[in-house]
């Protein structure tokens, strides 16, 4: 179960900032496992120093202006030309020192995290849906090799580029850990590379509201040795398994007959749908539902039978299966490693 | 027209019966149906206030269900559709139904009273623009009542508010209701031109101009330049989903991205639209409480005007993860980062101006003093997210809408409250309680503290903003807990205020014409003014004519004008030298009607286009009738 290596953070509470240390996460853009995320997060901490102490120099002024005027003796008013010194020392001279250096500092960062990869890069083509992703892998010639939904792998140490593409509405593509955002746009592919420098599960989240179920729509990306990442990749292009036992054929056919093929892809099968992800290797992936909830039989009977009881709005229907039916569904589900 | 020094105001200068007959002039009809005719521009200003702090009060209670709903993780308390359509509604009345509005309407109450004049310029136009906004924010939440409220965000991106992917009446309420504010926002704003520019008390050059007058002069120019952007996307929206154009439909050769440019070109300007009178009320009240002249008059004016050019350069800052190309982005990052100058060099302006002074720390004070605290923050995260880097992380994140939340309360409704109490006596004619204003304050400033800031948090620990609910490993529930208890302390916090102001209007205590030693002319009329504002047109001489007179024990006035027909002094732009007189309008129904007329055509026009051509014409004949030209012998 992927999902409890999720540190939980927490933040102290109270009147009192909460401390930006503990801002260890799967999702957090503070705890870089990627050289761009890397490079942001190393902005940050000194760009917070500053802000901070700029924000305590501006307070102190006002409170010392402030409370000298509680004393009871007449402070004395700043002459015209102090007042002049004051307001171009902390309005002109004050604001130009900080933002200069933290604009260039963040063109160079830019530079650097938008740099070309080079061509022989593997290619991973992304389409955002209504509300799940939807993953292609593709060889040198852009021709998909591999199909898969909710769930990319990616080699440690290796850059690796993503297509990213819709065919309905907005959405962001988002590895906090990893790197910045970049949109979805119908009409268009934008393209974007991220590197991932330790191998771990992260955790992505559409950025751009996309509608009811904007929520809950993520996706896990899964870091692993090269080796293992071959393998896995060497999985995904093979067809689905074939039933082993005879409640799993039964659970095949219930797939075929109970309108499921409508929508899903079963390779290897008849089932060739394409509005819902592809189930080939269904039983292989960590999660349901767009990252929503484990990929354990429990959960995933409970979304067959109600999918709008775990994400209402969902495009799914809900299904009348027998009890009998769902075992066997279940049981063919499963084996689709 | 002379110049007289009157050793007793009034009566050396004209009978009592010619002032009552001035009286009798200016007064509003009463009765429900009179109420409906009115024009006098304090009356139409304070329904601007009080509608937009209504809407102000709903839009916060959709606030807190969205902070209730998100108070911990998977929580059923409302479901993704509801909760889509709250967070629209929260977005879009807070933006468009009560921060422009409320600005709109301090400055056409105001404007008039500061710059020394008895109405606004287009007086029935005014009335025109008021029942315009109460009938688009009626449906707007009426929409809400019938659960077919807009769901597509504030910013209605398409193709997600396209007809394809929001079918139903929702965007197609929320793109209408859009054009009403932008009709009301232009009339207020040329109204507020042109009586700026051509109706101030004569001596009132330029450079005499309190600086909520300027600061509502730029808010105004700014609209007219800004909004046309926004009708414009607005139109081609409605034209996309209901007659089938294909501006934005990608299939068709539409451009998605058309829709963010227009719609930001004109909302950034927009948020500035709401901070710059803000930043206007922050000046007056310094002056008023620390008793002497402001520091940096000039460096103010040429501050709140180079915000309100500078905004115009900033929107892609709002797409930069839209792919556009890094280099033309840049340009929008150094834009972006030059808005710290301006709001620097008032903020040290303002420090010079309290320093040694001897503060009173009236509530109004107070609220300014928040206003510090809260702005600067918000001002840091403004240059952060300028960073397209940075952008790239925290856009569309929680840190975003701590971002904006800084700025926008901080910057403009902590002002704004404290503004509120400021001229509440000059309104009412009675004071508010100020241990209830203290409580009120400490309170919101808190609560707001305790709401927003563990955001900037929750946004780096990679929390999206517009999501109705996140599952429990994430890990953000604990901020997300303390976010929704500060909220309900905020809410009570400005709960307090509300509660002190009905006490006020029942039993507050009776206010002088200067309760606060001002010296700006809305506090020499009564408290509330009279309905012609002045009795006698005052003569301004300095940028501080109340002290002036307080020193001098005499003051100019304006003599001569007709005590039976409502006449204005028109003076010159620059120097506002006495050039004419110009005869105002009197109430009449038809702008209500002719607002009624235009409503049924645009509301009716999302049924069935008929209802357009019906409303065309339904139009022209109001027209007709508000524009029949008075009886010239009646004007002998």
């Amino acid at each position: 179960m992927p999902l409890s290596k999720y540190v939980r953070s927490t933040g102290l509470a109270g009147a009192a900032a909460p401390l930006l240390s503990a801002c260890e996460g799967p999702q957090s853009a503070l705890d870089p496992a990627g050289s761009a995320a890397a490079l942001i997060a190393r902005l940050w901490w000194p760009t917070l120093f500053v802000a901070a102490l700029v924000t305590l120099l501006v307070l102190t002024l006002l409170a010392v202006a402030v409370l000298r005027a509680r004393r009871k003796q007449a402070a004395l008013p700043l002459n015209a030309r102090q007042s002049r010194n004051l307001m171009i020392a902390g309005g002109i001279l004050l604001p130009l020192a900080a933002t200069i250096p933290f604009a260039l500092s963040s063109f160079s960062i830019g530079r650097v995290i938008e740099a070309p990869v080079p061509d022989d890069a593997m290619t991973v083509e992304v389409i955002g849906k209504q509300w799940w992703w939807e993953v292609h892998y593709l060889d040198e010639t852009g021709e998909r090799i591999a199909t898969t939904a909710n769930e990319i792998h990616v080699p440690v140490g290796e850059p690796v580029r993503f297509l990213l593409k819709s065919d309905n509405v907005i959405h962001s593509f988002w590895v906090p850990n990893l790197k910045g955002k970049t949109d979805m746009m119908p009409g268009r592919t934008n393209v974007t590379a991220m590197t991932a420098d330790e191998p771990g599960v992260y955790r992505g989240q559409c950025a751009e509201y996309c509608g009811t179920q904007h929520a809950l729509m993520a996706f896990l990306l899964v870091a692993e040795a090269p080796e293992a990442f071959d393998a896995w990749l060497e999985g995904q292009r093979r067809s689905a398994m074939e039933p082993e036992t005879g409640a799993q054929a039964q659970g095949r056919d219930v797939f075929l007959d109970a309108g499921c093929a409508g929508c899903h892809t079963i390779r290897g099968t008849p089932a060739d749908g394409d509005l819902g992800p592809d189930l080939t290797h269904l039983a292989g992936r960590r999660t349901l539902a767009g990252a929503t909830v484990p990929n354990r039989i429990g959960h995933l009977g409970g979304w067959i039978t109600d999918p709008q009881h775990v994400k209402p709005g969902s495009r799914m229907p809900p299904s009348d299966l027998t009890p009998e039916e769902l075992k066997t569904l279940l049981d063919y589900l499963e084996s689709l490693e | 027209m002379t110049l007289e020094t009157p050793a007793t105001p009034h009566d050396r200068i004209d009978s009592a019966e010619q002032a009552t007959q001035l009286e009798r002039t200016w007064h509003s009809p009463g009765g429900l149906l009179g109420w409906f005719t009115h024009v006098n521009q304090r009356m139409i200003g304070k329904r601007f206030i009080i509608t937009a702090f209504i809407f102000f009060l709903l839009a916060g209670i959709l606030g807190i269900l969205i902070r209730l709903q998100l108070a911990g993780p998977e929580q059923q308390f409302i479901g993704p559709e509801l909760y889509n359509q709250f967070f629209t509604m929260h977005g879009t009345v807070m933006m468009f139904f009560f921060a422009i509005p409320v600005m709109e309407g301090f400055a056409i109450y105001f404007v008039p009273l500061m710059v020394g004049t008895r109405d606004m310029a287009f007086p029935r136009l005014n009335a025109f623009g008021y029942y315009v906004y109460l009938i688009g924010g009626i449906v707007l939440f009426g929409s809400l009542l019938l659960s077919m409220a807009p769901n597509a965000g504030w910013f209605n991106y398409v193709p997600l508010s396209s007809k394809l992917y929001s079918p139903g009446y929702g965007v197609d309420v929320w793109t209408t209701m859009i054009t009403f504010i932008e009709v009301s926002a232009l009339t207020a704003a040329v109204e507020l031109i042109v009586t700026t520019l051509r109706m101030r008390a004569p001596g009132m050059s330029l450079n005499r101009m309190p600086l909520f007058v300027w600061a509502a002069l730029v808010m105004s120019f700014m609209i007219v330049f800004a909004m046309p952007a926004v009708i414009v996307s607005s139109t081609l929206l409605i034209l996309d989903r209901l007659v089938d154009t294909q501006f934005f439909i990608v299939e068709g050769g539409g451009e998605p991205l058309l829709w963010q440019h227009l719609f930001w070109y004109f909302g950034h300007p927009e948020v500035y639209i709401i901070l710059v009178p803000a930043l206007g009320m922050i000046s007056t009240i310094i002056i008023t409480f620390t008793r002497r002249p402001i520091y940096g008059y000039t460096a103010l004016v040429l501050s709140v005007v180079a915000i309100g050019f500078v905004s115009f350069g900033l929107w892609v800052h709002h797409m930069f993860t839209t792919g556009l190309p890094q280099l033309g982005m840049s340009f929008f990052t150094a834009a972006s980062v030059t808005i710290a100058i301006p709001s620097g060099v008032q903020i040290f302006c303002w420090i010079a101006s309290l320093w040694g002074a001897r503060i009173r720390f009236a509530t109004p004070m107070l609220w300014v003093l928040g206003f510090f605290a809260i702005f600067v923050i918000g001002g840091l995260t403004g240059v952060m997210v300028a960073s397209i880097p940075f952008d790239t992380q925290v856009h569309d994140t929680f840190f975003l809408v701590a971002h904006f939340h800084y700025v926008l309360i901080g910057g403009a409704v902590f002002p704004l409250i404290g503004a509120t109490y400021y001229w509440w006596p000059k309104i009412t004619g009675r004071m508010m309680s100020e241990t209830a204003g203290k409580w009120s304050f400490w309170l919101a400033f808190i609560g707001f503290n305790v709401t927003f800031f563990p955001m900037h948090q929750l946004g780096l620990e990679g929390m999206p903003r517009r999501i109705y609910t996140y599952v429990e490993e994430m890990g953000w529930g604990d901020l997300n807990l303390l976010a929704t208890i500060g909220s309900l302390v905020l809410a009570t916090g400005f709960g307090v205020t509300l509660i002190n102001a009905i006490w006020s209007v029942l039993r507050g205590r009776r206010a002088e014409p200067n309760p606060w030693g001002a010296p700006t002319l809305e506090w020499a009329a009564d408290s509330p003014p009279a309905s012609y504002n002045f009795r006698h047109i005052p003569v301004v001489e300095s940028r501080w004519p109340l002290w002036d007179w307080e020193q001098a024990g005499e003051r100019a006035v304006v003599t001569g004008l007709r005590h039976d027909r409502r006449e204005v002094v028109l003076t010159s732009v620059l120097d506002a030298k006495p050039v004419g007189v110009q005869v105002l309008p009197a109430p009449t129904i038809w702008p209500f009607v002719s607002a009624v007329a235009a409503s049924m055509g645009f509301i009716g026009i999302i049924f069935h286009p008929i209802f357009f051509v019906i409303a065309f014409f339904l139009v022209a004949f109001t027209l007709v009738a508000w524009f029949w030209p008075r009886r010239p012998w009646r004007d002998d």
